[in-house]
C-alpha cells in the first residue's frame, strides 16, 4: 500500500483555529493549514503502530498505523465492516469485553502502551471518554448522569458546578437547568446525545471517543452535536467514527479512510483526503464510486 | 375466476366454522375452569368459616358451639382441647417465616443474580443454573427434614440449648427454598438491562461492581421488587417445611425479635395441616377453625398481592 500515512506524523497546523468560535467547518482549517505560515506542531495523543484485531479467526485489523494529534478532531470513515469502530474501540480497550476479539500491535496513549499488561483498562477509560451510537443514558436523573463518572472515580469537588458547565458545554444547560431531577429517559434523541456527551466529559477526559454520535439523529439534532464536537476539540482530543462524509468533512481536522478488510488507506488532513487523496481506492470512496 | 366464483370464495365464512367453534369452545372452558376453582375454593372457605363464627353460624342454621370473631381475630391463646381460638400466634408465626426467610433469600438470592448475569462465564452459568433449579425442584418436606436434621444441630453449636423445632432453622430453611425463585427471577431481569447501559457505565470507567451494582441492579429494580413478592408470598404459604421444622406450639412471637426465633411457634399453614392430620372430626368447631384460618390467609395473601402491585407500577414509573 502506498498511502499509509507516514508513522511520524507531525503535522504543521496552523495555530489560529481552535479558539476560534465560529470554527465551524474543518475545511477552514485546512485552508489555514496551507495558507498560514506559522505553524506548530501538535502533540500526538493516541499513537497507533501496527495495530491489528482479529475476531476469532476474522482479521478485522490489518497493521493500523496513525498519530492522532491532540485538540482536533480526527474521523475515521469508511463502508461498514471496515474497521473503523474497531479501532476506536482499541483506545480505550472496550474491545477487551469482546471473549473472540484480540489485538495485536502498540497503541499508546501519550507516553503508555495502553496494551501494556500492567494497564488497567478501567484506569485507562477514566481518561479516554466515550459517546457511543445510540444515545444510552442512565436510567438516572439527569444531574446524576453527569455526575456518574465523578461518583465512580470518587472525584472530590463542587459536583452542582462540574454538573452545570459540563452541561453548558454540551450545549444542553439551557434546556434542562429546571428539570435537573427528571430522568435522563425523558429528553429527546438529540438532547440525550448531548446528555451522553456531558456526562463524557465531566470527569474531564483527555480523549473522547465518538462511534457514530450522530447516527441515529435526526438533522437537527445532528447539527447541533457536529458544532459541539467542533467545540470540543478546543479542550479535548476527538476521534469520531462517522459514516456520513460529508459530516468528516464538516467537521475534522484529519481524517482517516478504512476500506475493506480492515486496512487503512490514508490518513492525511480533511482537505487533502477530500480534494486530492493519493489513493485512487480512496478518491472512488469519496466520490461515492464504490462503497 | 368468474364474478360469482369470487363472491363466493371473499364471503366464505371460516369463523363460525364446526372445528373453529369446537376448538374454541374448548381453549374457553379451559380458562374457565382456573376461575370455576377460583370461586369454589373462595365460596367453600367463607361459608365453611361463615359457620365457624357465632355470629354467622345461626345464619348457615348451624348448631353446637362456635367462636366468636373478637376473640378468634385477637385471642393469643391457640389451645384446640380448650376451644381456645385465638388466631394471633399463628399469624405471628407465619410473619416470622416471612420475615426471617426474606433476611436469608432476599440478599442471597439478589447476589446469585448478579453473579449469574454479570460475572458468571458461560461455564458457570451452565453448572449453576441448573443447579439452582434442582434446588427449587426439592420436594418441601425434605427441606423441612433437612432443617431438623442438619440446620438445627449445626446452629446448636453456635447456640447450644436451641430446641428440635425452632422457628430459626425452619426461617433459614424456607429462605433458602425461595433462593432459586429471587435468584432466577432477578436475574431475568437483569438479562433484559440493555447492553447499551453496561457499555455506557464501562466506557466511563467504571469497574464490573459499579456497573452491577451502580447501574444494572437500578434498572432491573422492578423486576426484582417482583421476585421478592413472589418468593414472599411463597414463604407465607409454605406448609411442609415449615410443618416439619417449626414445632406445633402456637407460642405468640414477635416476628422482629430475633430471639423470639429461637422458639418453636405454628405457622397458620402448620396449624392447618395438624388440624387435617389431627383427630378433629369433621363438622366440630374445631374443624372449621380451619377454614377461618384459611381465609385469614388468603385474605393476607391478597392483601400483600395488591400491595406489591401498586408497589411495582411505581418502581415502573420511576424507571
Amino acid at each position: 500500500m502506498t498511502d499509509n500515512t507516514n508513522p511520524e506524523f507531525a503535522v504543521d497546523e496552523s495555530t489560529d483555529d481552535p479558539t476560534t468560535d465560529d470554527m465551524v467547518t474543518g475545511t477552514d482549517v485546512s485552508e489555514s493549514v496551507t495558507s498560514s505560515g506559522a505553524t506548530m506542531q501538535r502533540d500526538t495523543v493516541v499513537s497507533a503502530e501496527n495495530v491489528s484485531v482479529w475476531y476469532n479467526d476474522d482479521r478485522a485489523l490489518r497493521d493500523i498505523t496513525l498519530d492522532i494529534p491532540e485538540k482536533q478532531v480526527t474521523a475515521m470513515i469508511g463502508p461498514s465492516g471496515c474497521g473503523k469502530s474497531t479501532f476506536l474501540r482499541c483506545i480505550n480497550r472496550m474491545n477487551d469485553m469482546i471473549d473472540a476479539a484480540r489485538v495485536e500491535g502498540d497503541l499508546y496513549l501519550r507516553t503508555k502502551n495502553v496494551y501494556d499488561d500492567d494497564v488497567d483498562p478501567v484506569a485507562l477509560r477514566r481518561r479516554v471518554g466515550m459517546v457511543f451510537q445510540t444515545p444510552n443514558p442512565f436510567p438516572k436523573s439527569i444531574y446524576d448522569n453527569v455526575a456518574y463518572g465523578l461518583k465512580i472515580q470518587n472525584k472530590n469537588g463542587d459536583y452542582d458546578r462540574i454538573v452545570e458547565e459540563s452541561l453548558k458545554r454540551a450545549a444542553l444547560w439551557d434546556e434542562v437547568s429546571d428539570q435537573l431531577d427528571q430522568s435522563g429517559l425523558e429528553l429527546s434523541g438529540g438532547q440525550q446525545q448531548r446528555l451522553c456527551i456531558a456526562r463524557a466529559i465531566a470527569p474531564d477526559p483527555e480523549v473522547i471517543l465518538m462511534d457514530e454520535p450522530a447516527s441515529a439523529l435526526d438533522p437537527v439534532a445532528t447539527s447541533q452535536i457536529e458544532d459541539l464536537i467542533t467545540e470540543l476539540a478546543e479542550e479535548y482530543t476527538v476521534v469520531i467514527v462517522t459514516h456520513n462524509m460529508q459530516q468528516a468533512a464538516r467537521i475534522s481536522n484529519k481524517t482517516a479512510v478504512f476500506l475493506t478488510g480492515g486496512e487503512l488507506v490514508e490518513f492525511d488532513d480533511t482537505e487533502k483526503i477530500f480534494e486530492n487523496p493519493e489513493s485512487q481506492r480512496v478518491e472512488d470512496y469519496i466520490t461515492g464510486k464504490f462503497g | 375466476m368468474s364474478t360469482d366464483d369470487l363472491t363466493e370464495d371473499l364471503t366464505r365464512r371460516t369463523e363460525n366454522a364446526p372445528q373453529e367453534l369446537l376448538t374454541r369452545s374448548f381453549f374457553f372452558l379451559c380458562a374457565v375452569l382456573s376461575i370455576v376453582t377460583t370461586i369454589s375454593i373462595i365460596v367453600l372457605l367463607t361459608t365453611e368459616a361463615a359457620k365457624f363464627f357465632s355470629a354467622t353460624a345461626p345464619l348457615m342454621g348451624v348448631e353446637g358451639p362456635t367462636a366468636s370473631a373478637v376473640d378468634f381475630f385477637t385471642g393469643t391463646e391457640w389451645i384446640i382441647n380448650n376451644e381456645q381460638f385465638g388466631v394471633l400466634p399463628l399469624v405471628s408465626a407465619t410473619l416470622a417465616i416471612t420475615v426471617g426467610s426474606a433476611v436469608v433469600a432476599l440478599p442471597l438470592g439478589v447476589a446469585t443474580a448478579i453473579y449469574l448475569s454479570e460475572y458468571a462465564s458461560p461455564r458457570a452459568q451452565s453448572v449453576l443454573k441448573p443447579a439452582l433449579e434442582v434446588l427449587a425442584g426439592v420436594p418441601t418436606v425434605v427441606y423441612g427434614f433437612f432443617a431438623v436434621v442438619y440446620i438445627t444441630p449445626a446452629l446448636r453449636t453456635l447456640i447450644p440449648g436451641l430446641g428440635t423445632f425452632n422457628m430459626l432453622s425452619a426461617s433459614i430453611v424456607v429462605g433458602i427454598m425461595i433462593i432459586p425463585m429471587v435468584a432466577s427471577i432477578s436475574e431475568d431481569a437483569m438479562s433484559a438491562v440493555p447492553d447499551s447501559l453496561r457499555q455506557a457505565g464501562y466506557g466511563m470507567g467504571a469497574t464490573k461492581f459499579d456497573v452491577s451494582v451502580g447501574i444494572v441492579v437500578p434498572a432491573a429494580l422492578s423486576g426484582i421488587f417482583s421476585s421478592f413478592i413472589l418468593a414472599l408470598s411463597r414463604a407465607i404459604g409454605e406448609t411442609m417445611a415449615v410443618t416439619v421444622a417449626a414445632g406445633s406450639q402456637a407460642n405468640l412471637i414477635n416476628p422482629l425479635n430475633p430471639v423470639d426465633y429461637l422458639e418453636g411457634a405454628l405457622p397458620m399453614t402448620a396449624a392447618m395441616v395438624n388440624l387435617l392430620t389431627g383427630d378433629v372430626t369433621g363438622g366440630g368447631v374445631a374443624y372449621r377453625s380451619l377454614f377461618a384460618i384459611g381465609l385469614t390467609l388468603f385474605f393476607i395473601t391478597l392483601v400483600m398481592n395488591i400491595i406489591s402491585d401498586l408497589v411495582a407500577q411505581r418502581y415502573r414509573e420511576e424507571s
